[in-house]
């Protein structure tokens, strides 16, 4: 259930609007819940022709040969699409904003970089025809080694993956193979800190997963042009893609797109648009091509996978004073928008604490696996595991709180952030509050009382040395209940007994007495409660 | 074997809208001759309800009745650019340019509307529910769509209003990473409990609490919509998914959601939700975006609620139960281990 806090920063906002803020029900729903919204693969065309493409088996390979004689003389097939048919057989997605060079081909000509590449594509009159003529394709590679890992692509002497990218990195501002946060003196701050936590932390690839795998239909319209109905993201975006692969004029190109089966970045990248126009071209016939399940789950585009290496300097009364970064994103064979994630990445270190030391070194690698692509929480998600875990692990190593461990060094307006641009409109302190006081986890005084609109842009304020040996004060809710919790979180690294069993009577801050409201303004649902207006 | 419970926080922040801007979105607006308006857009509503909140904006804007706003989107011949749905620009990019098409096609409205009052623009008001009125004297009234056929058959005026709207692409220093990334965050703070078997290794999330400060919730039910849906992708996330599950090795990959493990509906726990509400100098009404930023924190506030359970740190994603047994195992810390039998 949702709950309107509109008691807090009230003093900020306009709150007199007439449509704005309510839960006004969506002007799709009747067509969402009655089953008729239409999707691109609800349009119905008579002569419809299906595309399929052979996909490698091998990580990495050269071509030698492809003998498609049996494959054209197939039943039901109509054309064969070789990657010389492709007008612009090399592209690079963030070309459309000048951002990297044009690496990948529509259909792979010499070599394959991932297992999955497209190699062909079979245009038959169905699925299944298109799909029997592909098992009638007979290619010869010679296989080539293929590197997986992150690290191992970046030694001397790693096989490159990617022709525009020989060190298997991409080119940042044209001198480095990586981007630099650099704000303060870590090292310094280091040498003067407390203690040193020094973490790796690994999130593996992720499927976007759709209801709905990515698919087009293009249609031959009158006076050469082309309506194409998509599952896009981005109409523009896959329509420039798609006239700059195909050498067309943008304005020949006509994108609907709608109702999408589930999106969540995954289809940004137009992988099936350009192909399905041209075949269409050379067919004169409307084409579909949509991915199978297997084919989105193994060679659509994830979440690509990142390795982060964070080392945090602390001080025993909870401050952070240093944090250095060090983070590999795996682009797959090519960069799609890894490149720019990588800079999203770095944006947001250290977090939105306010850090005086930062130091930050971020890769984009190339690896012989499917290439990553962008997926909610782009550039952000691993890294906000990586820094919440440490953040756990910090708390515990000087024996604070973990939710006051993250208030007191929670960015507030004012503060300057490691990009070099001051903070405002804050509010993670509030938030913590909020939900600490929901789920009756013990704050105390101090951190109810603390405001994102307090104290920012100058040293804070000093707080209790040794925080883990201090008395909470009397009366507040922390006591009876931070004691086992302090417990759990403190248990030695290395413990050779067996535990107890039963092992132990696992703590809970849950067990705290409710903490009275720290607002002490009635408050609201828009939903359920009191009407605004 | 035991079952053994544990609670993790984590909290966030989040950058509105695609990183160092430069990612335009426009929008165009007309009323038809009886006062019904049209929102013309080639923005794609992905389910996340774009052209609910668009329409919300556009008529609050314009000060008519949300029935006589319509959104058309995901066209490219008759949508003007939008850069795509994605970054979490959806409600600050296409809501902002929404608005300012809007306040274009109100001042041709109150223009027409002056004109068939004989009054000053500038002394008249919306009332929200289809009617125009001289401030101060309601009964001085005209319809919204008395207005709009004046406008086209008499005034020979369009009613209508284009927008744009762009944060301005910012350089990035290549030394020290100095940039400008984006003009407001959303935050969140979530707390989960676990309970962990030390047997199965098997993960189960009982409860989750949590804040998000968005800005504005244009509409709160399409909020909560996201922030449920991004909680249980975050759990997902967490616990089950990914298509390489012993990454960097390529090996048992999935083809299908037989092999591809998320939650189901049996795996969705109950989840205290608040909203609050710090609007943005530069977004719609304050408003900001929850959509991405909702799916991370449950990734470490699990993690971090796993360790509370058991003492365990599981630093590789996903957590699953092999995972989980492995490090009890190696930590010798896991009962059914300890135990002679």
């Amino acid at each position: 259930m949702l709950e309107m806090r509109k008691d807090i920063f009230a003093d900020e906002r306009d709150d007199d609007l007439r449509e704005v803020g309510r839960p006004t029900q969506r002007q799709d729903i009747l067509g969402h819940v009655t089953g008729t919204s239409a999707y691109y693969d609800d349009h119905r065309f008579a002569n419809l022709l299906h595309l399929k493409v052979l996909r490698s088996p091998h990580a990495h390979a050269r071509i030698r040969s492809i003998d498609d004689a049996a494959a054209s003389r197939a039943p039901g097939v109509k054309r064969i699409i070789r990657g010389a048919d492709v007008p612009v057989n090399l592209n690079t997605l963030l070309s459309l904003i000048q951002f990297g060079k044009d690496d990948e081909p529509s259909l792979a000509t010499d070599t394959v970089r991932y297992k999955g590449e497209p190699i062909l594509a079979v245009v038959a009159t169905s699925e299944r025809a298109a799909r029997e003529a592909l098992e009638l394709v007979r290619i010869s590679y010679d296989s080539l080694p293929a590197v997986f890992d992150v690290e191992e692509a970046l030694k001397p002497g790693a096989v490159p993956v990617n022709p525009a990218y020989p060190k298997n990195t991409f080119d940042y501002h044209g001198k480095y193979d990586h981007q630099k946060l650099r704000f303060g003196d870590v090292e310094a701050a280091f040498a003067k800190a407390d203690m040193v936590l020094e973490e790796r932390y690994q999130m593996s690839p992720i499927e976007h997963a759709p209801t709905e795998t990515n698919g087009s239909i293009a249609v031959p319209d009158t006076n050469g042009r082309f309506t194409v109905y998509t599952s896009t993201q981005a109409l523009f975006f896959s329509l420039d893609t798609s006239a700059k692969i195909n050498a067309m004029p943008s304005n020949q190109l006509h994108f609907v797109g709608g109702t999408v089966g589930g999106g969540f970045g995954g289809k940004v990248d137009t992988l099936t648009e350009p192909l399905a126009i041209l075949a269409a071209r050379l067919t004169g016939a409307p084409v579909r091509y949509r991915l199978s399940r297997h084919e989105e789950m193994q060679f659509g585009s994830p979440r690509g996978a990142e390795r982060i290496y964070i080392k945090d300097g602390l001080m025993r009364d909870g401050r952070i004073v240093a944090r250095k970064v060090r983070a590999y994103f795996d682009s797959g064979a090519y960069t799609r928008l890894s490149s720019y994630a990588v800079v999203k990445c770095v944006a947001h270190i250290p977090g939105p604490y306010t850090i005086p030391n930062v130091h930050a070194d971020v890769y984009c690698v190339f690896t012989n696996r499917t290439p990553a692509t962008a997926m909610r929480g782009f550039g952000v998600t691993a890294l906000d595991f990586a820094l919440e875990c440490q953040m756990d692990k910090g708390a515990v190593a000087i024996g604070m709180d973990p939710l006051e461990f993250r208030m007191l060094n929670a960015y507030r307006d004012g503060d300057m952030k490691a990009h070099r641009r001051v903070a405002k409109n804050c509010a993670l302190i509030e938030c913590a509050q909020v939900a600490a006081e929901k789920a009756q986890w013990p704050l105390r005084e101090e951190f109810r009382r603390m405001s994102s609109r307090k104290g920012g842009g100058e040293a804070r304020p000093e707080v209790v040395a040794d925080r883990s040996r201090a008395p909470a004060p009397a009366g507040t809710p922390r006591s009876p209940a931070s004691t086992p919790q302090r417990v759990a979180y403190d248990r030695p690294q290395v413990d050779a007994k067996p535990p107890p069993s039963p092992p132990r009577d696992v703590p809970s801050p849950a067990g705290a007495p409710p903490s009275g409201s720290t607002h002490g303004v009635r408050r609201f649902s828009s939903i359920f409660g009191t009407r605004r207006r | 074997m035991a079952k053994h419970r544990g609670r993790g926080v984590a909290t966030i922040n989040y950058p509105i809208g695609m990183n160092l801007g430069g990612d335009p979105s426009q929008a165009l607006v007309h009323s038809n001759p009886t006062g019904k308006f049209t929102v013309s857009l080639s923005s794609i509503d992905l389910g996340q309800g774009m052209k609910s909140v668009t329409r919300q904006i556009c008529a609050e804007t314009l000060g008519v009745p949300i029935e006589d706003v319509y959104v058309d989107t995901a066209d490219s011949d008759t949508g003007p650019h939008c850069m795509g749905s994605f970054a979490s620009r959806g409600t600050h990019r296409v809501g902002n340019a929404v608005m300012a098409a809007a306040r274009e096609a109100r001042g041709v409205m109150m223009e027409a509307a002056a004109e068939e009052l004989e009054v000053d623009p500038g002394d008249l008001e919306t009332d929200g529910r289809g009617a125009i009125h001289v401030k101060g004297a309601p009964h001085r009234s005209i319809s919204v769509r008395d207005v709009a056929i004046a406008a086209q058959f008499r005034q020979g005026k369009t009613i209508s209003g284009r927008g744009i709207f762009l944060v301005p692409l910012s350089d990035v220093d290549p030394e020290t990473g100095e940039m400008s990334p984006a003009t407001c965050y959303a935050h969140a703070c979530q707390i989960v409990d676990v309970e962990v078997d030390d047997e199965t290794g098997d993960v189960t999330v009982l409860k989750m609490t949590s804040a998000y400060e968005l800005g504005r919730a244009i509409n709160p039910k399409l909020v909560e919509q996201q922030l449920v849906g991004g909680s249980w992708m975050g759990m997902s996330h967490a616990l089950y998914e990914t298509p390489e599950p012993y990454y960097p090795d390529t090996r048992e990959g999935p083809r299908d959601f037989n092999e591809y493990l998320m939650p189901g509906p049996g795996d969705i726990c109950p989840h205290d939700i608040i909203v609050l509400e710090r609007p943005a100098a530069d977004g719609p009404f304050g408003a900001k975006g929850p959509g991405e930023m909702c799916a991370n924190p449950s990734l470490p506030a699990i993690a971090n609620a796993i360790f509370n359970a058991v003492g365990v740190r599981i630093d590789e994603l996903p957590i699953t139960p092999e995972r989980v047994l492995r490090a009890l195992r190696e930590r010798g810390r896991s009962v059914a281990a300890s135990r002679a039998w």
